[in-house]
């Protein structure tokens, strides 16, 4: 009964809101999907950390430093939003430490190059935004609405990242192999950023049904490849997969397969850098636990003050 | 588990003379570090030209689940609306 209605409601496009009615269900698979995705902003500021006191330049330097904010904030907007389900910031980071709660494996991969820095915002946020834009239009209001701000600020991320690779690409021979090497090595995680192909995603079902996705895994990334290729060709660097190629007939590009042996090994925490992310995330976190403790200790001291 | 930090509602007036908006939230310790915290998440791209922030558990919300009851008062008052009254023909600028 409640069921129906709430299936109603989602088919005419309404949006569910927290205080809405939810099925369990509903509201597990927002807190997983919503949680990895905020748990992947702040991870993700690891990688292009790395290369903030190294940027070639004072205005690279500026520029990253501004991104990896950026970052942050769009994890805290998720966070917000995941917290009005009914789950706090704090489980949700004990989640994360617990290995309960899972983060984009595309940032257990090192950056071994400034070029790495240009293959992460041209392609890893390239593959972020292919998601999140279809993501605006997802049914549960929050989600939705957060989906909506990183959008509007994630395009400047991609811009910067495609000019490093412009710039080095048209840079010295060593440039640009230095280009064409942080592509080989990006290429395939990227668009394995997407998931299992659909054959093998068990969860994608409801995930439609509730309209909490809007396209499927293989529909998101193949619309991401066709918009890559061409930005490839103009800055006259080769993507890494012999099989790819037009389909007049599909109006798609067609591509090789993908490793998917590597994709679960770093899923389940084998990849290059798991260890490294999630120690450093730790100590992060606790080495800030005196700044807490001592901002509640004075606000609790002020409050004394004016009673 | 530690302590929940206290949830801020933060809105922002995008620009003098127009109303403040609700944009999200923040958590802080105090009011001065929700300010900031605010400033910071909100408008790193000059959104904002004031912002207010509240403690969330200091709002009152009216429930959805009750609004057909709680909104029933106005539905019937159509002459609060313009278009309930007839105009003689040919009068114009009301």
């Amino acid at each position: 009964m409640l069921e129906e209605s709430f299936q109603e409601q989602i088919d005419a496009e309404r949006k569910i809101e927290p205080k809405d009615w939810m099925p369990d269900d509903y509201r597990k698979h927002l807190i997983r999907q919503m949680s990895q995705h905020a748990h992947s902003e702040v991870i993700g500021m690891q990688p292009e950390g790395n290369w903030i006191t190294r940027a070639p330049s004072l205005r690279a330097k500026m520029i990253l430093l501004a991104k990896v904010q950026d970052e942050a904030g769009h994890g805290l907007y998720l966070y917000s939003a995941t917290e009005t389900l009914g789950i706090s910031r704090e489980e949700l980071v004990q989640q994360l430490h617990e290995e309960k709660a899972k983060y984009s494996s595309i940032f257990n991969y090192p950056t071994l190059s400034w070029a790495d820095m240009g293959a992460i915002g041209w392609l890893v946020d390239g593959a972020a935004i292919v998601n999140q834009v279809s993501l605006q239009r997802t049914s549960y209001g929050p989600y939705s609405r957060a989906m909506v701000k990183i959008c509007k600020e994630e395009s400047f991320h991609q811009r910067q990242g495609y000019e490093i690779m412009a710039e080095m690409a048209k840079g010295t021979a060593e440039q640009k192999e230095m280009a064409q090497d942080a592509l080989n090595r990006f290429w395939w995680p990227s668009i394995m950023m997407f998931g299992p192909q659909d054959s093998d995603s068990p969860r994608t079902g409801n995930a439609m049904k509730w309209k909490i996705k809007r396209q499927t895994n293989d529909e998101l990334r193949q619309s991401f490849i066709d918009k890559t290729v061409g930005q490839a060709e103009v800055i006259g660097l080769t993507i890494p997969d012999p099989d790819l190629k037009w389909n007049e007939d599909r109006g798609h590009y067609d591509f090789g397969e993908m490793n998917w042996e590597e994709f679960w090994s770093v899923v389940n925490g084998n990849g290059p850098c798991n260890k490294q992310r999630l120690a450093h995330h730790k100590k992060a976190h606790d080495d800030g636990e005196w700044v807490r403790n001592a901002a509640k200790e004075y606000a609790r001291k002020q409050e004394l003050l004016l009673n | 588990m530690a302590e929940n930090e206290t949830v801020w509602e933060v809105f922002i007036q995008s620009k003098n003379g127009l109303a403040h908006k609700h944009v999200g939230n923040v958590h802080a310790a105090d009011k001065v570090m929700a300010l900031e915290n605010a400033r910071e998440l909100y408008t790193r791209r000059n959104e904002g030209s004031c912002i207010w922030v509240v403690k969330a558990s200091e709002i009152v919300s009216s429930e959805t689940e009750d609004s057909e009851a709680f909104f029933d008062p106005s539905n019937d008052k159509m002459y609060r609306h313009p278009t309930f009254y007839n105009m003689p023909e040919g009068s114009k600028h009301i």
